[in-house]
C-alpha cells in the first residue's frame, strides 16, 4: 500500500472501533461507522502520494554487440517456448525444438549478436534447468544477464559460471592481487584462479602452487594438482616429479599420470624401460611375446603403478597393463626392429597377450594423442567389429577417432557404419565434425533406408535419428525429400512400420529446413 | 515487397494460444517441415495444409482481418480454439514472406470460407447500426427492469443490514466465520440480479485470510460496499452520471451509447484472466490522436480462447464506441488488419499517475485502479521496504510500488531485463494497491512494445 498523505488517528480508530464492534462502544452507530469509514477510503485513496524511492540499480554494463535480426528473434522466442521439455517421446514429424537452441546459440555467438533484453529471463530459465547450455547461453547474454542474476536468485549460476562475475578474480597479471587472494581466498576462489591464472602463464601458476604446496590439504592438492593439465609442459616435470613423493596416494596417481602423458620425462623412459623389458618378437616364429612382470617393487609403485589389482584380474597382468599404458608409444619401434605402428599391431601375439598388451596401447595412443598409433589401432573400418585389432572397445574406438583429422575420422565413421550398419555407430558418430561431411551423411541416411526396408521400427535408432536431426549438412535436405513419402511394408515388417518412418523421415527433413532457415536468418545484412 | 510490416510478431501469436499445451504445439508446427500449399493476403488471410499422421493433411485458413477480430478454420478435430495448427500456420507466417508468400490468390476451399465471411461482414455492416434492436414490447420491458429494480432494491436493504449486523459484532467475528458467511450472502445477492454486488461480497469472504492488515481492508472493502449500497437506494438524489456509475457497479448492463470514435488505436496490450469456467480478455486501446484510452472486453467459455485477438504493439485503424462513466467501449467497426508503427502514448511521472487516479475516484469512487503510461521510470528493488519493486521516476525521489501480484509475475523480470537500470515507459494499472506495468518500451526509436502479461 502506498503512503496516504495525512494518516491520522482517525483512521485507526475507525479500524479498532470497527474490530470490536459498536456494540461494545455505545459511542456510534454501525451506519454512522461505516458512513466515516468510506469517507475515509475514498479520501485516503484519493490523496495517496509516491512512496520514497529505493537506491535504484547500478545500470547493466553496455553490450556493444549489434542487435539480432528480425527473424532470427523470432526464431529465438519460438526455440524458447518449447524449453519446458516435452516428455521426451521422439514420435511424430515436427522437429524438436530445444535440441536446436545449442546450434543457434553457437552460430549467434559466431557472429557476435547482442541478445533481445526482454528474451534474457527466458534464456537464463533455459540454461538453468540444462548445464550442458550454460556457456553458449552465458556468451549470448552477456554483461546484462550477469546483471540480471545478481538481482535474481533463480539465476545464480551464472555468476558462478562466469570467472570474475562473483567475487571479482583478479586479473591474471595482477601479481599482487593474485598473491592475496591466493593467500587468503576460499577453496572455490583460489580453485578459479589457479585455473585463471593457468591459462595466462602456466609457469606462474605453478610457482603458486609451489610456495603453498606442503601447507594444502591433501583433496586440495588433488583439485589443484588437476588444475595443471591445461597447458601441461615438460617444464611441469620436475614439480610433478616431486609429487610422485606426496603422503597423499590419489595426489600421486595424479602425478604419474600427468607424468606419463609427457612423454620425454624420466617417469615416461622409467616406465617404457619396464615395458618394454617385457614384450620381445621372437624373430624366428615373427610372435611377440610377453613375459609380465613378477613383482610390483616400491620404485614402480613410486612411479604410479597400483599395486592391487581390481577383484578378478591377475596381479601380473594388471601391473604389465599400467605399464605399457604409461610408456611413450614412439619407443616400442626400436624394440621391433623398426617396424611401423600398422606392422607392430599386425603382429601375432602369443599365449592371449594380445587382448592385454593391445588395450593398453590404446590407452597410451589416446592419453598421448599419437595420430600413427590412433590410425593403427582402429584398424581398417570394414573389419568385423567385434574382432577387430586387439578387441578394442566402441568407447576406446570413439576416443581413438578423436585422434584422427576431421576428414579421415568421418570418412572412417563412413565406412565403418556401410560396413556394420547403424546398430554400433551411435558413439562414433558423437566424436565426428559438424555438420557431417556429405559421405558421412550419405552413409548414415542410406543405412537409415535400409533399416527401414528390414521392416524394424524408427525408434530402434532414434539415437542415431536425433543426431542426424541435429549433425547433418542442411543442404541434404533436397536429397531427402523423397523418403519422406509412406511407402509400401515390406514382407514381414513390424505393423505400422512404414508410417512411423514416413514420420521420422519428414521430422529429420523439417528439422534439417529449418537449421538452414535459422543460419540463414541470422547471417548479416550484406552492406550495400 | 516484404509484407513484414503487417505481419505479426512470435509473441502476438503465441498470445492467441488458449492454453500453454496449445502454445507448444503451436510452436512445434511453426516450421516449414509438415507445411504445404501456403499463402496469405494483405488483408489478413492465412492458409496452408498440414501433413499429419493420417494419410489427408489438414486444411488451415485463418483470417486476422475481419472486423470481428480474428477467426479460424481447420478440418482437424481438436476442440481446442485456435488449434495447433492454425497456431502454427500463423506463427509460420510471422516468420516472413520466405515461409509464407503473401499478396497470394487463395485456393478454393480458403476462398470459399474465406467469401462467407466477407458477406456475413457485409450484411452486418449493411444494418442498421443506430437502433440497437428495438424491444418488441416496450411495456413489457420496462415492467422486467423495473421488478428487477426493486429485487435489487430488497437486496441492497438486506445486504445493508448484514454490514450492521458485522459492524455491530466488530471485524474480529468474521475472522471466525469464515468464507461461508459470504458465500451465502453473495448467493442472495445472486437471486437479487446484483452481480455486482454478489462479486463484491465473494471478495470480502477472502480478506481476513490475506495476511497482516485484514482489518483496515476488510473495513475499506465494507465501507465501499455500503456507499454502493446506499448510492443504489437513493439513486434519485444524485446527479445522473454517478447514478448511472452505480447502476453500472451494481451489475445492471450498460450498452455503448456513446458515438463511434475512429481513429488509428494502437494495441497497448491483451492479457487474459480466467475463473475456471470463463476466460476473459482485456485489451487496452490507445488513440493516436484522440489521446482516448479504451478497454475491450472480450469472452471464451473453458477450452477456448476469446474471438477477439489484437496483438499489442500493432495499431488498428477502426471505430470504437465507449460506455458512459467507464472506460469500457465497443469495437464497433474494424478497416483491415492491425499494421505496425503508430505513435506511442506520452508518459507521465509517479506523482501525476497518482493524481490521476484521485480525480478519477470523484466520477466512480469504487475505482481500483485507472491505466496510465509512466515515461522515464526505473524498475528497482525495494530491498530495506519489504522486499518488493517499485518504478521509480528518473530523478530518484518518488516511486510507484508495485502490487504483490505483479512483484511475483515473470513479467517484472522481462520489465527488469528490458530496462537494464535505465529508464523506461511503462503502461499499466495504477491504483490503491499499487502499480500493474502490463506493457514496456525503452526510449530508442522503433523500439518494440514488450508485452508484460502471461
Amino acid at each position: 500500500m502506498i503512503a496516504s498523505s495525512g494518516v491520522g488517528s482517525s483512521w485507526d480508530e475507525l479500524v479498532s472501533t470497527a474490530l470490536l464492534g459498536t456494540g461494545r462502544r455505545s459511542s456510534t452507530t454501525p451506519e454512522a461507522l461505516l458512513d466515516a469509514a468510506a469517507l475515509e477510503t475514498v479520501r485516503r485513496r484519493a490523496g495517496l502520494r509516491p512512496v520514497v524511492a529505493a537506491a535504484p540499480p547500478e545500470p547493466a554494463l553496455d553490450d556493444p554487440r549489434p542487435a539480432l535480426p528480425a527473424a532470427a528473434r523470432h526464431r529465438l522466442a519460438v526455440l524458447l517456448t518449447d524449453r519446458a521439455g516435452s516428455g521426451g517421446t521422439r514420435r511424430g514429424s515436427a522437429p524438436d525444438l530445444l535440441e536446436l537452441l545449442p546450434q543457434w546459440l553457437a552460430t549467434a555467438n559466431g557472429h557476435g549478436y547482442a541478445p533481445p533484453p526482454e528474451l534474457l529471463p527466458a534464456l537464463l530459465d533455459a540454461a538453468r534447468g540444462r548445464t550442458d547450455l550454460r556457456p553458449q547461453v552465458l556468451t549470448f547474454a552477456g554483461p546484462r544477464a550477469l546483471w540480471l542474476a545478481r538481482l535474481n536468485g533463480d539465476w545464480k549460476f551464472a555468476l558462478r559460471a562466469t570467472p570474475g562475475a562473483g567475487a571479482a578474480l583478479p586479473a591474471p597479471d595482477d601479481t599482487e592481487g593474485v598473491g592475496r587472494l591466493w593467500g587468503e581466498g576460499l577453496f572455490a576462489e583460489r580453485v578459479a584462479l589457479l585455473a585463471a591464472v593457468r591459462v595466462h602463464d602456466p609457469a606462474a601458476a605453478r610457482a603458486l602452487l609451489a610456495g603453498t604446496w606442503r601447507t594444502e590439504r591433501a583433496e586440495d592438492r588433488l583439485m589443484f594438482l588437476d588444475s595443471l593439465r591445461t597447458g601441461l609442459g615438460d617444464a611441469d616435470e620436475e614439480f610433478l616429479e616431486q609429487a610422485l613423493g606426496d603422503r597423499s596416494r590419489n595426489v600421486r596417481a595424479t602425478a604419474a599420470e600427468l607424468l606419463s602423458a609427457l612423454p620425454r620425462s624420466a617417469l615416461a623412459a622409467r616406465m617404457a624401460d619396464r615395458a618394454l623389458s617385457c614384450v620381445a618378437l621372437d624373430r624366428a616364429a615373427g610372435v611377440v611375446v610377453v613375459e609380465a612382470p613378477h613383482e610390483c617393487d616400491a620404485a614402480m609403485e613410486r612411479d604410479g603403478v597400483v599395486a592391487v589389482p581390481p577383484t578378478g584380474r591377475g596381479e601380473r597382468s594388471w601391473w604389465f597393463g599400467q605399464l605399457v599404458e604409461a610408456a611413450p608409444l614412439d619407443r616400442w619401434a626400436a624394440r621391433f626392429g623398426g617396424r611401423t605402428p600398422e606392422e607392430i599391431v599386425a603382429l601375432e601375439v602369443a599365449d592371449d597377450w594380445q587382448g592385454e598388451l593391445h588395450g593398453a596401447w590404446c590407452r597410451a595412443a589416446v592419453r598421448q594423442r599419437d595420430t600413427a598409433w590412433s590410425r593403427a589401432l582402429l584398424g581398417p573400418p570394414t573389419a568385423p567389429g567385434a574382432a577387430g585389432p586387439g578387441a578394442v572397445s566402441l568407447a576406446e574406438r570413439a576416443k581413438l577417432l578423436a585422434a584422427l583429422p576431421g576428414a579421415e575420422r568421418a570418412a572412417w565413421v563412413a565406412a565403418f557404419i556401410a560396413a556394420h550398419g547403424l546398430s554400433e555407430a551411435f558413439q562414433l558418430l558423437g566424436v565426428c565434425g559438424t555438420p557431417w561431411a556429405p559421405e558421412l551423411g550419405r552413409a548414415v541416411v542410406d543405412a537409415l533406408n535400409i533399416a527401414r526396408d528390414a521392416g524394424s521400427y524408427p525408434w530402434s535408432f532414434s539415437g542415431v535419428m536425433g543426431l542426424a536431426e541435429r549433425c547433418l549438412d542442411p543442404e541434404e535436405a533436397v536429397r531427402l525429400e523423397g523418403l519422406t513419402a509412406a511407402v509400401d511394408e515390406p514382407e514381414g515388417a513390424a505393423p505400422g512400420a512404414g508410417g512411423y518412418w514416413a514420420e521420422a523421415f519428414q521430422r529429420l527433413v523439417g528439422t534439417l529446413r529449418l537449421r538452414r532457415a535459422m543460419r540463414d536468418e541470422l547471417a548479416p545484412p550484406v552492406a550495400g | 515487397m516484404t509484407q513484414q510490416g503487417v505481419r505479426w510478431t512470435t509473441d502476438q501469436v503465441l498470445a492467441l494460444a488458449p492454453d500453454v499445451a496449445s502454445r507448444k504445439a503451436g510452436s512445434k508446427l511453426g516450421t516449414a517441415g509438415p507445411w504445404s500449399g501456403t499463402g496469405s493476403t494483405d488483408e489478413g488471410a492465412v492458409w496452408g495444409q498440414c501433413k499429419g499422421s493420417g494419410s489427408r493433411p489438414y486444411l488451415t485458413v485463418v483470417d486476422i482481418g475481419g472486423a470481428q477480430g480474428a477467426a479460424y478454420k481447420c478440418s482437424c478435430p481438436s476442440r481446442k480454439f485456435p488449434c495447433k495448427h492454425a497456431l502454427g500456420l500463423l506463427l509460420l507466417w510471422a516468420g516472413g514472406a520466405a515461409q509464407v508468400p503473401g499478396s497470394a490468390a487463395a485456393p478454393d476451399w480458403a476462398e470459399e470460407w474465406l467469401a462467407g465471411r466477407r458477406e456475413g461482414a457485409e450484411r452486418q455492416r449493411a444494418a442498421p447500426q443506430g437502433a440497437p434492436a428495438a424491444p418488441a414490447d416496450p411495456e413489457a420491458a420496462r415492467r422486467r427492469a423495473e421488478r428487477r429494480a426493486q429485487r435489487i432494491t430488497a437486496g441492497a436493504t438486506e445486504l445493508e443490514q448484514r454490514l450492521t449486523d458485522l459492524l455491530r459484532g466488530g471485524l474480529a467475528q468474521a475472522e471466525q466465520a469464515g468464507y461461508g458467511l459470504w458465500e451465502e450472502t453473495a448467493a442472495r445477492m445472486v437471486d437479487a440480479q446484483a452481480p455486482g454486488l454478489a462479486a463484491r461480497v465473494r471478495d470480502l469472504g477472502a480478506i481476513p485470510g490475506s495476511g497482516p492488515g485484514w482489518p483496515a481492508r476488510l473495513l475499506e472493502e465494507c465501507a465501499l460496499l455500503h456507499l454502493l449500497d446506499r448510492g443504489w437506494l437513493r439513486q434519485a438524489e444524485l446527479p445522473e452520471e454517478l447514478a448511472a456509475t452505480v447502476r453500472s457497479r451494481v451489475g445492471l448492463p450498460a450498452s455503448a451509447t456513446g458515438e463511434p470514435l475512429r481513429d488509428h488505436w494502437l494495441i497497448l496490450s491483451q492479457y487474459d484472466t480466467s475463473d475456471g469456467h470463463l476466460t476473459t480478455r482485456r485489451i487496452w486501446l490507445y488513440g493516436t490522436e484522440s489521446g482516448r484510452t479504451a478497454l475491450l472486453l472480450s469472452y471464451g467459455a473453458a477450452g477456448r480462447a476469446p474471438s477477439l485477438v489484437l496483438p499489442p504493439g500493432l495499431t488498428l485503424d477502426a471505430s470504437v464506441s465507449g460506455r458512459p462513466g467507464s472506460l469500457r467501449a465497443e469495437l464497433t467497426e474494424q478497416f483491415g488488419a492491425p499494421v505496425a508503427g503508430g505513435a506511442r502514448p506520452a508518459g507521465v511521472d509517479a506523482g501525476s499517475a497518482l493524481a490521476r487516479y484521485g480525480d478519477e475516484l470523484r466520477a466512480d469512487p469504487w475505482l481500483e485502479s485507472w491505466p496510465v503510461t509512466l515515461t522515464g521510470v526505473v524498475p528497482a528493488h525495494d530491498a530495506d521496504g519489504g522486499g518488493g519493486w517499485q518504478l521509480a521516476d528518473a530523478d530518484g525521489k518518488s516511486a510507484l510500488p508495485l502490487t504483490p501480484a505483479a512483484t511475483a509475475s515473470p513479467g517484472l523480470w522481462r520489465l527488469v531485463a528490458l530496462s537494464g537500470g535505465s529508464p523506461v515507459t511503462v503502461f499499466g494499472d495504477c491504483g490503491h494497491a499499487g502499480f500493474r506495468p502490463l506493457s514496456a518500451w525503452s526510449g530508442t526509436p522503433d523500439a518494440p512494445l514488450i508485452p508484460l502479461t502471461d
